[in-house]
């Protein structure tokens, strides 16, 4: 075997391996989102379907296939049947970038853990490719030809591209610290100072709640506000392409995690990684756990913004603090000499 | 509740988190039941004396008092060889129409025998309309232990009354 077609296949399974986690990390977010809920709320959550409820899931997702899917008559159904996939996509492919160990060997090949680790524009990859998920809930809401789906997607954008700015200025810190843009070496920056949450508190805050919007979870879960616009921009939708949405959805949350762990908990470091590297997709995935943990926390005890109190927070609060953190950073980085 | 002000959004953070190591109300219901109140107004039952007669004697008050009009009682004369209950009459036929019956207990208070009593039954679902009749086979409480089941041949004139001497009135 030619080093090119190892090398091809070698890449080949690591992307499955990653979407394939992703997807069952998309099942059982929802699970895990729904037994913490309930127990928040002193009740106990989905048990019946398999030991302890774990095949609820796969339960949710037969149902979903199952389904009718109905497409509006009067839909744009080009941009309908393409909304769905522009919203999934960029949410697995965002964690292209993020490391999930160092390299082991395997199969007489040095194998690096996660698909592109070193990427020296790791951080801009991931500003850009969250990016694109807007276009789907925009398209969503626009072509199905729907008022509360048109007003879902229209407040989504708005919502998304304020928070957007605050989480980009947010990444900055991170990258002032480590003197590079590839997430590997982001990690290797905390392993040799500390988890950039000690230094960069306000910075991670900042991030984690821009990332709250940038996914819509509660309490920026404006687009989708029941109360007003019955499903936001994904009114319409039924069956698998509804599925999709949702999937999009939690899979941004699981990836957002990752990135917010490996910007600011130390990704996949953590006591004897060096010694035995496939404690790093472990330790990787336990801080995503915690990161999920603390979304459905927030999603359970706070109500939601409304909508002009967000964009009010998101300008003139989040922004301003964002811009405060990265000249704090610069004067640590200076006064301390890092 | 100000955005601007974390205190109290980490004050709710923490009471939804003491909320996680409380014990669940839920109470997983095939397996495991409620416990009604003491007061709790479920589907009807038809009583009976210690001995195995009915104590329902067809008079239809109950029918008569019902608002929603669930109740339908037909009566038959009694024989001292065929006796369901003290006195010259029981019901031969009795009907509870459970959508129609309201539960509110009027039927009971109406009883001049305290034949019919709300019980704390609540699992009254059926999958088909005539289901929904419930007749007195239905009603009609188990014979106790030490009575005989209805019909019951009994000596003449020991059970001419139809509203027995009752030693402590309720």
């Amino acid at each position: 075997m030619s080093e090119t077609t190892g090398m091809i296949l070698e890449w080949s399974i690591k992307a499955a391996v990653v979407t394939v986690i992703c997807l069952i990390g998309f099942a059982y977010t929802t699970y895990y989102e729904r037994r913490f809920l309930a127990r928040i709320q002193v009740r106990i959550g989905p048990n019946r379907a398999g030991p302890w409820g774990l095949l609820q899931p796969v339960a949710d997702g037969v149902k979903l296939i199952f389904k009718e899917e109905l497409i509006p008559q009067k839909a744009y159904k080009f941009a309908f049947m393409l909304a769905p996939i522009l919203t999934m996509m960029p949410a697995i492919i965002v964690m292209g970038v993020v490391p999930w160990g160092t390299e082991v060997q395997m199969f007489g090949r040095t194998v690096e853990l996660g698909i592109s680790n070193d990427l020296n524009v790791g951080i801009l990859y991931i500003l850009s490719v969250t990016s694109i998920a807007v276009y789907g809930i925009v398209l969503a809401g626009w072509s199905s030809n729907n008022k509360y789906a048109m007003l879902g997607g229209l407040r989504s954008t708005a919502q998304m591209i304020s928070y957007e700015l605050a989480l980009g200025l947010s990444f900055l810190p991170p990258i002032m610290l480590a003197g590079s843009m590839s997430l590997a070496d982001i990690v290797r920056g905390q392993q040799d100072l500390a988890w950039y949450f000690i230094p960069l508190l306000p910075t991670a805050i900042v991030f984690f709640i821009a990332v709250l919007a940038e996914v819509n979870r509660s309490p920026f879960d404006m687009p989708e506000a029941e109360q007003e616009l019955v499903a936001g921009y994904h009114t319409e939708y039924s069956g698998m392409k509804f599925a999709l949405f949702f999937m999009g959805e939690y899979v941004k949350m699981f990836s957002m995690s990752a990135v917010f762990s490996t910007l600011f908990l130390g990704g996949f470091a953590g006591p004897w990684v060096d010694q035995l590297p496939w404690l790093g997709p472990i330790y990787l995935l336990l801080k995503i756990i915690f990161c999920l943990g603390l979304m459905i926390w927030i999603r359970a005890t706070l109500p939601r913004f409304r909508y002009d109190r967000l964009m009010g927070f998101g300008w003139k609060v989040l922004l301003p603090f964002a811009l405060i953190n990265i000249v704090l950073t610069a004067l640590i980085i200076t006064l301390f000499g890092l | 509740m100000s955005i601007y002000n974390p205190l109290p959004i980490l004050k709710g953070l923490w009471t939804t988190l003491k909320s996680v190591v409380e014990r669940p109300v839920t109470l997983q219901y095939p397996e495991e039941k409620r416990v009604m109140v003491e007061r709790f107004k479920g589907r009807h039952h038809l009583r009976r004396y210690d001995n195995g007669l009915e104590k329902c004697i067809g008079c239809a008050l109950c029918a008569a008092a019902c608002p929603a009009d669930a109740i339908f009682v037909e009566a038959s004369e009694n024989t001292d060889d065929v006796r369901f209950s003290p006195g010259e009459r029981y019901s031969s036929t009795y009907e509870i129409n459970l959508m129609r019956c309201i539960y509110c207990g009027y039927c009971e208070d109406a009883c001049p025998t305290q034949a019919i009593e709300l019980g704390k039954d609540y699992e009254l679902s059926y999958t088909e309309k005539r289901n929904s009749i419930i007749t007195r086979e239905g009603l009609l409480d188990q014979v106790p232990d030490g009575g005989a089941p209805t019909p019951q041949k009994v000596e003449p004139g020991k059970f001419d009354r139809s509203i027995p001497d009752m030693p402590d009135p309720k």
